[in-house]
């Protein structure tokens, strides 16, 4: 775990303090809304529909019990007792007064957390493999890497100003987690001759123009991997139109200027940059990564008391099956707690609840804490002696849905409950579709299967990567969703097809309904998952299940 | 042919707290979209927009929000967005709908 150095701490107070004068100057009429907003979007707070909300960093998703425990605090005394945890690591909280946000960064700096650069044309909080440093398929945990670019990133003078925001993940395992080719910068550890070094992808993105990563480089050294990030920013910095918002993006650099041009760009700064490098960075990271040393699992228990449970509890082993990841000490599981309850809103954690996850992982997951990109919170080191004490504690605290990378464990953004640029809601959507299939009873029969919902083109809530993607359109003021089939998120990445005409806020759930059962007439075995049989028989007759009328026709 | 003007509601957020407010009749930010002053004419929109503007000390993002008239002539939501924003969420009962309760 990552212990924040007396700079930082300081950093971040000092923020802080400037970040609450500010607000005052804007209450006392010093400021002008223009003059502040900038201000505000630099320190993470957003104007939404009902009130203003505060986006707070989790960088690389982890984060420790005092720190949850924090939020939750911070949830009851300024906000209404919950929090949203998002698709960027990140946590939002939709109700705060702004005269408030100065105590509730008060608050959270005295426990390292801050919501720097997490809004505005920066470097945007760095994320990472939730299972980092645990999973069984790692190379090496990516963290300190993560942390050495966020703390390379934060205030960064050249990079405060860029085009439009960037984004970097960061995944230490083949398996990628982390979605990274929809990244600005996509890092892929890889290993070569015994040596460490990254895959760099750049130009990946979602929103309106969704376009998976290309390869830049095929092996940077661990040792390049700083100098090689500055040279591509620094290329971004003079390449990215700064005239037209929709094509700021590096995405769009690298769509119209070539993945070739941008090399040589990035290539000739690299040999400029590289040579201003004096190892220190390799120190820091040195010492970052003594911090990221993984616990002492060692302790020869017996793991009988799991073998037992789960001959002895239907539910525990419905749970474990689903909610179980692969540890890389084999006495050990990576837990993954849903905040996907059906009916439930996507994401959302109480305050008890959160103070529930800090209490176990101290009593069962040494103390550290995730939070996923689909909105999960992950125990990444639990002994499988402890899994059936976990589990009744997780239910006690309304915590133990098993139903992790299953059609009710869906990415939703907020959608036009809450999100100004909203053009519908996504929120009732993921509620509905977690409600029915929960009702069918056949979750489990129809096995891995990603539904992810936005309520407009920005997909903050990852559509285009969902096997089934769900995006909400305002038509003359009506909700209406268009559904795209066959995107994926991992290292077979690919962006879903749209499939046809949208549907209504009546009609999107039943027409979910048929793809679903038309996926299960048509795989050739259980073992078939919906995105293998629809990579194999294409994407027509799931579109005839969607249309039947259009099909007679 | 002129096209058709669209009755409005000037809206806001408050400065304070962000909750959404409306202007009234009698120059007041208010709460409840029942209370503010229905606009069904272009040349009375563009007039109180600036009012609006110049009392707008605690009021941010000021704009005109489409309504309609209710039954008894108090504005209603003319658009989806503008019912979210009168009422609250859908996945809690929080914001407006709460405050009344
Ligand atoms: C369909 C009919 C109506 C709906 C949906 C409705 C909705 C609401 C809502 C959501 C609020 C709370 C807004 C806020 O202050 O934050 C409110 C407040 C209020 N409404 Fe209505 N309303 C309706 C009809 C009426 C009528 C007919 C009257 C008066 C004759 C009225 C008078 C008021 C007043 C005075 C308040 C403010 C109360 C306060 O500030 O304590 N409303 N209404
Ligand atoms: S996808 Fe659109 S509606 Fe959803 S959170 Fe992002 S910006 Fe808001």
């Amino acid at each position: 775990m990552y212990h924040h150095t007396d700079f930082d701490r300081a950093f971040v107070v000092d923020r802080a303090q400037r970040f609450r004068e500010q607000i005052s100057r804007r209450i006392s009429g010093a400021l002008t809304e223009d003059e502040f907003r900038p201000l505000r979007l630099m320190n993470g707070v957003y104007l939404q529909l009902h009130a203003y909300m505060l986006r707070i960093a989790i960088p690389y998703g982890t984060i420790s019990p005092d720190q949850m425990r924090r939020l939750a605090a911070v949830a009851d005394r300024w906000d209404k007792g919950y929090g949203h945890f998002t698709t960027r690591q990140n946590i939002q909280f939709n109700w705060p007064r702004l005269v408030d946000i100065p105590d509730m960064m008060d608050s959270l700096a005295e426990v390292g957390v801050h919501a720097i650069q997490t809004s505005g044309n920066t470097i945007r909080n760095v994320t990472a493999d939730h299972f980092a440093g645990a999973a069984a398929d790692e190379i090496a945990d990516p963290r300190p890497y993560a942390e050495l670019i966020r703390q390379w990133s934060t205030d960064h003078p050249e990079f405060q100003f860029l085009p439009r925001k960037f984004k970097i993940g960061v995944t230490g395992s083949p398996n990628d987690r982390a979605v990274v080719k929809s990244h600005d910068i996509g890092l892929r550890m890889v290993e070569r001759n015994g040596r460490h070094g990254f895959e760099v992808a750049v130009g990946g993105g979602l929103g309106r123009t969704p376009l998976i990563a290309q390869v830049l480089a095929d092996f940077v050294p661990a040792a390049d991997l700083l100098p090689y990030l500055e040279a591509i920013l620094s290329a971004y910095n003079s390449v990215g139109r700064r005239d037209n918002k929709f094509k700021a993006r590096l995405k769009i650099a690298v769509l119209e200027l070539g993945i070739d041009h941008i090399r040589e760009l990035v290539n000739a700064r690299f040999a400029e940059i590289r040579a201003q490098y004096d190892g220190s960075d390799q120190q820091v990271l040195a010492e970052i990564a003594a911090q990221f040393t993984p616990p002492d699992l060692a302790s020869g228990r017996a793991t009988a008391p799991y073998d037992a449970a789960r001959a002895a509890d239907p539910l525990f082993r419905s749970w474990s099956d689903t909610n179980l990841t692969a540890h890389r000490h084999p006495d050990h599981a990576i837990v993954t707690v849903s905040l996907k309850k059906h009916g439930g809103t996507p994401g959302d954690a109480t305050s008890t609840q959160m103070r529930l996850l800090a209490d176990l992982a101290e009593r069962y997951g040494h103390g550290d804490l995730r939070v996923s990109h689909e909105q999960n919170i992950v125990l990444p080191h639990v002994h499988r002696a402890d899994l059936p004490a976990l589990y009744h504690a997780l239910r006690e605290g309304d915590l133990a849905t098993a139903n992790i990378g299953l059609i009710s464990d869906i990415i939703a953004c907020p959608g036009l409950d809450y999100c100004t640029l909203a053009t519908a809601r996504s929120i009732p959507i993921a509620q509905q579709i977690a409600t029915r299939f929960d009702e069918l009873k056949l979750e489990h029969e129809i096995g891995p299967m990603k539904i992810k919902i936005s309520g407009c083109i920005n997909a903050c809530g990852h559509h285009h990567v969902g096997h089934i993607g769900i995006l909400g359109l305002d038509r003359a003021g009506v909700e209406n969703y268009q559904v795209t089939l066959g995107g994926d998120g991992t290292e077979t990445m690919s962006i879903g097809e749209r499939a046809g005409p949208g549907f209504s806020g009546d009609d999107i759930v039943p027409a979910i309904e048929r793809v679903v059962l038309a996926y299960l007439d048509l795989r050739r075995d259980p073992a078939e998952t919906f995105l293998d049989a629809l990579r194999r028989l294409g994407t027509e007759p799931f579109k005839a299940a969607l249309y039947p009328k259009a099909e007679a026709a | 042919m002129a096209r058709i003007f669209e009755p409005v509601v000037i809206s806001a957020n408050d400065l304070f707290d962000g909750r959404v407010i409306y202007l009234s009749p009698a120059d007041q930010w208010v709460g409840s979209l029942c209370q503010a002053e229905l606009i069904t004419d272009e040349a009375r929109a563009k007039d109180r927009l600036a009012d609006a503007l110049a009392l707008s000390d605690r009021a941010v993002g000021v704009f005109l929000a489409p309504a309609r008239p209710g039954p008894d002539g108090r504005p209603e939501p003319g658009h989806l967005r503008e019912t979210f924003r009168a009422a609250g969420p859908s996945n809690y009962f929080h914001g407006k709908q709460a405050e009344h309760a």
